[in-house]
């Protein structure tokens, strides 16, 4: 049964990653302009221009090139760089790691925040450290992260105290990862951006669970708080937190873009910003396909973890 | 239970909040300096904008030149009523496109619901962000293509929520009575579903008013929204980011305003949802 | 299984079933000795919490002894439930004690306590042992995410039952059989959405009785659960109370109820007690003007009752005379003068062209009705007539497809197969396809009517759009039109620029049932639309019915669950059961001479006055 739900779950999931792929092949597609030219640039003579368009296949109808493109990418190769003529996997393959450690370590500090904020929120419905979280969580998802990234730039790294770098330098040969002082602020922006929302969601389902018929009756039963508020109130929280977290951690794969440019961090969301000021196509398809797969396998997860976590939908809901 | 006898109106719900009135005073204040700055600008400053060019980073008049030698305060006051302009346009899109998608997949169902939805879920797996960077790939950056693109990637979200408002309607008995009495159904749309389901849709419009000016605001500070020498917010803090240190001012001033005015949208958007859920309350 | 009627065994000294944490000499104990009440509630009043602080309950004094059921009634807005809640020490969000007390002399405990103002872990302690409570509505007061078992197990193991884990798990199986419960494994490892609701409903009693209580509350446990499922779990709360002396405060609006299972009844009115008394006395002799008009209303098997007379007699002030003629709503009910209108109806009614057609005398005929929903088939082959100017009751439980058959004749549902034929002519099958005099003739009215009126929309824009649809007036005549109607359903026409906000369940049923009348329909469908209101509503709302269809010599079908409405409206009754009609005649003939078994048990089961 579980098997089957999950099953269709990721055949819709691989559906749409398909349709997905169509809609970023065919809108680049559009573009005016000739790759081959802008590869080679001064050096660009007829024979070399040919050669050029057939090997990265440019002579071929539209749909051949989608099918060459998308074969491509499941075998990994991403084709070559408009800009750079490197190959864009091999442009791309640092990056990736350097974008996913700062994904990776704001959602291990931004996903236990906003679950035990959302949670304690929840049970202290109507005081005041619930109107505070309320207020705080409002004010802070409405900003958009550069206007928190600059408010932390200036108070810790220009205007008020210079105790952490504004910028990431990655001298050649270092990984990011060798500077942990220039992670700070970046992660810092990005838990700030994300937490917000996962304390609301979480604090909104907990509050809907307390209301409930079951919790009143566990109350009834002479079911001890802790008890009432893990055992009988939380799992029911779990799938819709779950969806909320997903949620963000796909946004997190495009909002990183404005951190990662604000901070010149080298990773995916500066290649594409790189990318579209150079209109190097390559690039963008490849970085907008990646960030679609992580939304879609994030999405996937907690499908699974809702279906998981609801006996109905694990059992079939028969009688 | 019968509630007590004073019965206030949604209008005076939603102010008796502070939350509101915070929200209100704070977007109203931005709009009113977007809107009056440009004719204060000779007034405020005493000089115009070209005055002091080729003198970078002069620190004299209220808030100094930026690297170009344009008075700050001059590009601060015009700089605001594009973006407002703009982040209302997308909203508009936005909620019309998706209000008529998610009514329409709602009421119709079926195999016509399905295929929408499933649409959305392809639209929704690329962040508006990463959608607004291809369109301008693809497009330039141009006012209209902001405008459209961030309205038509708040679509699918849009009818997301519409949808499941309208659900929520159509399961009611008086849209089968007017089924029963073979009331057209476009005026079933007009008449019966769309007013009650205006409160979940006037919430989303401020949610996305807050999104599009944060997003508009993005773009331009990525360098990919309104280009130079255009006085805009969000170009400004792109442009004198570089020189945060020597001069904050130009890029201080607009990140506040820019601040202010979202979080101004999100307290007012918070508030009608709370005036929302009150008034289902006590319908009840 | 006729009601036996409780007699408290005060002789017993020890309570059936081992491990309850009982104390010798406890104050239960000494209550017991002395034949007083183990729990005492003095003067209870409750308010809100909020700002314009409103008292929701007042002046409440009652009294249980073990083994005494005691039945606490009232409409909805009463403050019932907010009072078995306080039994339990407990208040909904908003609401707190103002005065009085709730004292209870628990078996396990010295000293009586103070339920209301007691530290939160001896409270906790007593709740769901000394004090059980079994809920409204099973579906969701059981945990779906926690087996059936494990939620029985869980009181067990919160109040440390017996001595370990053997003893726990051995009550566990016990309690299940008690309740008439499967006891084995597979059965405790269930899922609640695996269980019907009176399967659930009976892990709620069995939860409730696990501790060996004391005190049991119960809230209206029976409200959504067929007569028979009803007969079967106040047979099991009945033997287990007198069993295990357990004194039990039962909440619930039936009056019919409270005579099969209680010993005394308290009336509560707007959050106050208006009369508390023997079963007997209260149900035949009721002495304040609140019980009379309640007791008035409930429909009884016999018909004794007379309920399409209720507004007559409450106008007569039979109930109380200081409330003649003072119900504003009623007060406006002039007697709608239609008589030169009806003329013109007869007239206007071009459906009776048609009548050489196939006209056989038959208003509307049905045959072989059947409806799929995939593999799940809900009507199997209908066949059934309305005779003009009659009234028939269609009787259904949950599920047997009667809702589904009452939208199939009004053309709400279009997915049947058969014949639905109207003065002899074939029906489509839905709305939008039947001919504009069709769909005039076929009124339906909606079992909810706070789901039936647009709530943005005046009564006079939502009552005009029938008379739109057909296209026939003018915006003058459609006023004029839509003003009879809430006349006729003595709402009065100054109803016409109302929201349905504003009005009470009662009334906008009336509005639903006038926006059914201003196409001046031959036929009128009624499906369920008493079910959602409070008895004395509801018998309004069945007089008003009957003189509507008197004056207008109007065909009906009204679909209801509750027998006991027959002889008080039906001249004939059809019984669903499952989607085949098993039983129909006239009312007199079902009620006293049924031929299906089924018939026969659901009168057997249905709880009467």
């Amino acid at each position: 049964m579980i098997a089957r739900l999950i099953a269709k779950r990721l055949g819709i999931s691989i559906l749409i990653l398909f349709a997905v792929s169509l809609i970023i092949f065919f809108a680049t597609a559009l573009l005016p302009g000739d790759p081959a030219r802008a590869i080679l640039g001064q050096q660009a003579t007829p024979e070399r221009i040919a050669a050029i368009n057939a090997e990265m296949n440019l002579d071929a109808p539209p749909w051949k090139r989608y099918l060459l493109w998308l074969g491509g990418l499941v075998t990994g190769d991403l084709g070559t760089s408009v800009a750079s003529g490197e190959s864009v996997g091999a442009l791309l393959g640092d990056r990736l790691g350097a974008s996913l450690l700062l994904m990776v370590i704001a959602a291990v500090i931004a996903i236990p925040i906003g679950l035990l904020v959302g949670i304690y929120s929840a049970l202290r419905r109507g005081r005041t450290t619930d109107s505070a979280i309320t207020i705080g969580s409002l004010v802070l998802a409405a900003l958009p992260e550069f206007v928190i990234g600059i408010a932390l730039v200036a108070l810790f790294a220009t205007s008020v105290f210079t105790i952490l770098p504004a910028v990431t330098m990655r001298p050649p040969g270092t990984q990011v990862w060798d500077f942990p002082a220039q992670l700070v602020l970046p992660t810092i922006v990005l838990v700030l951006a994300v937490a917000p929302y996962i304390v609301r969601m979480t604090r909104a389902t907990m509050i809907e669970v307390l209301d409930s018929g079951f919790v009143e009756m566990a109350r009834l039963k002479g079911v001890p708080e802790r008890r009432v508020i893990f055992r009988h109130a939380l799992p029911h929280a779990i799938g819709p937190v779950a969806q909320v977290i997903a949620i963000q951690l796909a946004w997190l794969a495009g909002g990183v873009a404005v951190v990662e440019y604000l901070f010149r961090y080298p990773g995916l969301g500066q290649a594409l910003i790189d990318a579209v000021t150079y209109r190097d196509v390559q690039v963008v398809q490849a970085v907008v396909m990646l960030i679609a797969v992580v939304y879609i396998v994030v999405n996937l997860l907690a499908d699974v973890v809702g279906i998981l976590s609801n006996p109905k939908l694990r059992t079939g809901g028969a009688r | 239970m019968a509630a007590s006898g004073v019965v206030l109106t949604p209008l005076q719900r939603f102010f008796a909040q502070r939350q509101a009135k915070v929200g209100v005073a704070l977007t109203a204040t931005i709009v009113a300096l977007a809107l009056i700055g440009p004719l204060l600008l000779p007034w405020a400053t005493g000089y115009t904008a070209t005055e002091f060019a080729d003198q970078p980073f002069r620190l004299t008049g209220p808030f100094g030149t930026d690297n170009l030698g344009r008075d700050v305060l001059s590009r601060f006051l015009s700089g605001g009523l594009t973006l407002i302009t703009l982040a209302l346009l997308a909203t508009a899109v936005g909620i019309i496109v998706g209000m008529i998608f998610g009514t329409v997949a709602a009421y119709t169902g079926g195999t016509v619901d399905s295929i929408l939805m499933r649409a959305n879920d392809v639209l929704l797996a690329i962040p508006q962000l990463v959608f607004a960077l291809l369109a301008v790939t693809v497009l330039g950056p141009q006012g209209w293509v902001l405008v459209m693109v961030l309205g038509l990637t708040h679509a699918p979200r849009v009818a997301r929520v519409t949808r499941s408002a309208a659900l929520n309607v159509i399961n009611e008995d008086y849209i089968a009575a007017a089924e029963m009495y073979a009331v057209p159904r476009w005026r079933i749309i007009v008449r019966e579903i769309l007013p009650n389901i205006t409160g979940p849709l006037t919430v989303e419009a401020g949610l996305r008013l807050t999104y599009s000016i944060g997003g508009i605001a993005s773009l331009s500070f990525l360098g990919l929204g309104l280009q130079p020498p255009a006085p805009d917010w969000g170009l400004m803090i792109n442009e004198n980011r570089i020189a945060l240190a020597v001069q904050p001012w130009g890029v201080m001033l607009p990140v506040l305003v820019i601040a202010l005015l979202t979080i101004g949208t999100n307290l007012i958007a918070d508030s009608i949802a709370r005036t929302f859920a009150s008034t289902k309350v006590s319908e009840a | 299984m006729t009601p036996q009627k409780t007699t408290p065994r005060r002789g017993a000294k020890t309570r059936t079933g081992s491990g309850a944490p009982m104390v010798e000499g406890s104050a239960w104990h000494t209550r017991v000795a002395a034949d007083a009440p183990v729990l005492e509630v003095e003067d209870l009043e409750i308010s809100t919490t909020a700002a314009p602080t409103q008292v929701i309950v007042s002046g409440v004094d009652l009294s249980l002894r073990p083994s005494e059921i005691l039945a606490l009634v009232g409409e909805s807005g009463s403050g019932k439930t907010t009072v078995a809640l306080a039994v339990l020490g407990h208040f909904r969000e908003g609401l707190h004690r103002t005065a009085g007390s709730v004292t209870l002399h628990a078996s396990t405990l010295v000293d009586p306590v103070e339920m209301t103002a007691l530290d939160r872990e001896v409270r906790r302690g007593l709740r769901g042992s000394r004090v059980a409570y079994i809920p409204q509505d099973p579906a969701s007061s059981l945990n779906p995410s926690m087996r059936v078992g494990e939620q029985i197990r869980e009181v067990l193991d919160i109040h440390a039952y017996g001595d370990d884990d053997a003893a726990r798990a051995e009550r566990v199986r016990d309690v299940l059989r008690e309740v008439g419960l499967p006891d084995d494994d597979a059965y405790q490892r269930r899922w609640p959405h695996q269980l019907s609701g009176g399967q659930q409903q009976r892990i709620g009693i069995a939860m409730a009785f696990a501790m060996h209580p004391d005190v049991l509350v119960l809230d209206e446990p029976t409200t959504g659960l067929d007569v028979t499922t009803q007969a079967l779990v106040l047979d099991t709360v009945r033997d287990l109370t007198i069993k295990h002396r357990v004194a039990a405060l039962y909440i619930t609006h039936d009056l019919a109820v409270v005579n099969e299972i209680a010993d005394r009844v308290m009336v509560m009115q707007r959050g106050e007690v208006v009369e508390v008394g023997p079963v007997e006395q209260v149900l035949h002799d009721p002495q304040h003007p609140y019980s009379r008009t309640l007791i008035a209303a409930v429909p009884d098997l016999a018909g004794r009752n007379k309920i399409w007379e209720f507004e007559q007699r409450r106008r007569a002030g039979e109930f109380d005379p200081a409330e003649a003629d003072d119900e504003p709503a009623e007060s406006t009910a002039n007697e709608p003068g239609t008589g030169g209108k009806e003329a013109r109806v007869e007239v206007n009614e071009p459906a009776r062209t048609t009548e050489a057609a196939h006209d056989d005398g038959v208003t509307l005929s049905i045959e072989d009705l059947r409806v799929a929903y995939g593999s799940n088939k809900v009507l199997k082959g209908i066949d059934l007539e309305l005779q003009p100017a009659q009234t028939t009751l269609l009787l259904g439980e949950s599920g047997s497809g009667k809702t589904t058959m009452a939208r199939s004749i009004a053309g709400l549902n279009a997915n049947w197969t058969g014949t639905i034929r109207h003065r002899g002519e074939a029906l489509e099958r839905s709305t939008r396809r039947r001919a504009a005099q069709q769909r005039k003739a076929i009124q339906y009215v909606f079992q909810s009517p706070y789901s039936s009126l647009n709530p943005r929309r005046t009564l006079e824009q939502s009552l005009s759009v029938p008379l739109e649809m057909t296209g026939e007036m003018t915006a003058r005549q459609r006023r004029e039109r839509v003003g009879d109607a809430l006349d006729a359903v003595r709402l009065g026409r100054e109803f016409a620029r109302r929201r349905p906000g504003d009005l009470s369940g009662g009334e906008r049923q009336r509005a639903a049932i006038a926006r059914a009348l201003v196409n001046m329909p031959e036929v009128l469908v009624c499906d369920e639309i008493t079910s959602a209101l409070d008895v004395s509503v509801q018998a309004s709302i069945i007089d008003l019915l009957v003189r509507l269809r008197e004056e207008r010599g109007m065909t009906m079908l009204f679909v209801t669950h509750n027998i006991a409405l027959a002889r008080h409206i039906a001249s004939r009754v059809a019984v669903l059961q499952q989607g085949v009609i098993v039983d129909e005649g006239t009312t007199e003939e079902i009620l006293t001479n049924p031929t299906a078994d089924y018939t026969k048990e659901l009168l057997e089961n249905a709880p009467d006055l």
